[in-house]
């Protein structure tokens, strides 16, 4: 019987329905996607909205990032169906009541917008590629630019202000589809854990801190591949931003969890149960200890320091990896935290990860790892390094 | 031959005329089907019928309002109803699906807290001897038992169900008689609301990839009959009926009792009413 993998084992009394965990390891990684989704375009709305010149080596790459991983993000919705043939209906007839129904229409406006940007960005490269290649490539290129041809300086002009429009009205949309996220999960009544004013700001934040740790990580991977030097300005300007938002988002985190637990809510009891048994170390030793106060402290210390060249290289990625190990572990504890406290408020779950499974464990990092799958095909047919050939405010 | 033109020609025109009927005629076929069930999906997050029997010929909606109410002081733990319920609405026959649960609540002597166990309880399940077959474990007969009673839980068809606010296509919505119905053609089965429900009270079937949960055995109450598990019950400690009629059990219950609900701070306000239930009760 399928559903039997996913019975949950539980101690004190739990409703009889809720020993099946409705949402599993694939809702962890829908937030986890779209918060790098927000983050990634955050660090290319730096450079295109607000000319922040020193994050100009990554700004492309993080467009490309940001249309690449919002693509995946409704695979693990899709998975998680039901009847995902139905997926449609939330959008033939959206009950607008509900924070799922405006997904599908935030999701595809957000996707156009991303294309709309990548297409303006690289019209003059598309333009040259069809003028130098021929047979198939080149008609490929020319559809790719639309028949476009026009580089006159007046027609850059008019794409660099689309550019900044898009950049600008992408702010608002991204941090919206993310916030929407944190709606989603906050505005349940029916979950102490979940039901929060602040959940929507806090993966708001942790969202922006994924997606600039991913670029951090994939800008100097980018740059060890194609044997660059690794522009120390762009990366310094990027572990501030990361150290800024880390901030924000550690005290908003602790913040949150204070409030639960001054409060003292009915089921209170259950909840500091939880968090000092079986959260003890997902929360207090994975999350906070080794996601968030690690790194903060390392690069605290480099930026007090004035650490440069290779430490610096070195100390920002590894801040990076641990930041997106500590997003990851946020949106787990939430995600499955929450399931894991009963809403009877009597008893504790315990949510069974397995590997082969339609929702398991393989699934869900099949499902992370497509999008770097698709960026790497992608940055083969649209370089966001060569810089000549884009458009650049 | 100029004739033979003619009337080949003349043969043409006809032949192209009726084709062209046939066209306009599919088309206007095609387009009107389009149009209906472009209808019929938007009609889905509409709880109000555009006729006035719905949703049968001979039972309109608008002419009741129902409710139930459980006098747990009655309630044996036989439980009689969970097995009618699951026979009737062919739920799920094992332990973790059920659209009716009996809750035990039991007080050792000394206890602050109530012990509180049901049909899931590994206990139960060794004791009945299988997870179809339901019964409350003997567990505490060598023990001093202060205070025990039973709970009968089922979906409690709230007024304002975080369940249908919560649903992103309309498939669950409230209908015009105060029963909470599930669209199974039309569930896309993404559990938001078995996430929203306070009370636990959906389950997700996962052969038809769709939320399941009690509706008070709407095919049965639209007919006149009681829902099942109420019909099954040997001691009347389950009580159903129409609001709109001052004079039918519930009315009288509501009216007779002091009645409560569950997790009223939800705001959901159930219409499930309880006697005799206690303070660990929710």
């Amino acid at each position: 019987m399928d559903y039997l993998v996913e019975l949950a084992p539980y101690t004190g009394y739990v409703y009889p329905n809720e020993t099946v965990i409705p949402w599993t390891v694939l809702i962890v990684v829908y937030p986890y996607l779209t918060g790098l989704v927000a983050g990634a375009f955050t660090v290319s709305s730096l450079y295109h909205a607000f000319g922040m010149q020193r994050f100009q080596p990554a700004a492309r790459l993080a467009l490309l990032t940001a249309l690449c991983f919002m693509i995946f993000v409704p695979l693990p919705l899709l998975l998680h169906l039901g009847n995902p043939q139905r997926a449609f209906n939330t959008m033939l007839t959206p009950h607008w009541t509900s924070a799922i129904a405006v997904f599908g229409f935030f999701a595809g406006f957000y996707v156009i917008l991303l294309m709309l940007e990548i297409w303006f960005m690289f019209r003059p490269y598309f333009v040259q590629q069809a003028q130098r290649s021929s047979g198939l490539a080149g008609r490929l290129w020319h559809l790719a630019s639309l028949g476009s041809y026009d580089l006159s300086p007046k027609a850059m002009r008019y794409d660099e202000k689309w550019i900044f429009a898009l950049a600008v009205v992408g702010i608002p949309a991204a941090h919206g589809l993310h916030g929407y996220v944190g709606f989603l999960f906050g505005s349940l009544k029916s979950r102490e854990w979940w039901s929060s004013d602040l959940m929507p700001v806090v993966f708001l934040f942790s969202a922006v801190i994924s997606g600039v740790a991913l670029l951090i990580v994939l800008y100097v991977l980018s740059c060890k591949v194609r044997r660059l030097a690794v522009d120390l300005e762009c990366l310094k300007g990027l572990a501030y931003v990361l150290w800024g938002f880390a901030m924000f988002t550690l005290v908003l985190e602790g913040l949150e969890f204070a409030n639960v637990v001054y409060k003292g809510r009915e089921g209170i009891e259950m909840i500091i149960e939880y968090v000092t048994g079986p959260l003890l170390v997902p929360f207090f030793i994975l999350q906070f200890s080794i996601g968030a106060l690690i790194p903060l402290i390392v690069l605290t210390y480099m930026i007090w320091r004035g650490t440069t060249g290779k430490a610096l290289i070195v100390g920002v990625t590894v801040s990076a990896l641990l930041v997106l190990f500590q997003v990851w572990m946020m949106r787990w504890n939430v995600v499955i935290g929450g399931q894991e406290i009963a809403k009877t408020g009597k008893g504790l779950l315990s949510y069974q990860l397995v590997l082969l499974h339609r929702e398991g464990l393989l699934t869900a990092v099949s499902v992370a790892v497509a999008p770097l799958l698709l960026l790497w095909a992608a940055v083969r047919v649209l370089p966001p390094w060569e810089k000549a050939a884009t458009v650049s405010p | 031959m100029k004739r033979e033109a003619i009337s080949s020609l003349l043969a043409r025109r006809t032949f192209l005329r009726k084709i062209g009927r046939a066209a306009t005629c599919a088309g206007a076929m095609v387009a009107t089907g389009a149009l209906g069930v472009t209808k019929k999906a938007a009609a889905k997050s509409e709880s109000k019928p555009s006729r006035v029997s719905f949703p049968t010929k001979d039972y309109d909606w608008t002419k009741h309002q129902w409710a139930f109410g459980v006098d747990a002081t009655k309630c044996i733990g036989c439980l009689r109803c969970v097995e009618a319920c699951k026979r009737e609405n062919d739920v799920p026959g094992d332990a973790h699906h059920f659209r009716t649960w009996v809750e035990r609540y039991v007080y050792l002597e000394g206890d602050k807290r109530a012990r509180v166990d049901s049909h899931h309880d590994p206990v139960n399940i060794e004791a009945s001897g299988s997870e179809r077959e339901y019964r409350f474990a003997n567990r505490y007969q060598d023990a001093k038992v202060e205070k025990a009673f039973f709970v009968p839980k089922l979906c409690n068809q709230c007024t304002h169900p975080a369940c249908v606010q919560v649903c992103p296509t309309g498939a669950t919505y409230r209908t015009q008689d105060g029963v909470v119905l599930i669209d199974q053609k039309y569930c896309i089965g993404c559990q938001y609301c078995v996430q929203a429900c306070p009370y636990g009270a959906r389950y997700f079937n996962v052969r038809k990839g769709v939320t399941q949960k009690c509706y008070w055995c709407y095919h049965r109450i639209t007919k006149g009959l009681q829902p099942a598990c109420v019909e099954a019950c040997p001691v009347g400690a389950r009580i159903f009926g129409d609001r709109n009629d001052p004079q039918s059990p519930i009315s009288l219950f509501i009216r007779n009792n002091r009645v409560q609900v569950l997790r009223p701070d939800t705001g959901n306000a159930p219409n499930v009413f309880y006697v005799g239930i206690d303070k660990e009760v929710s």
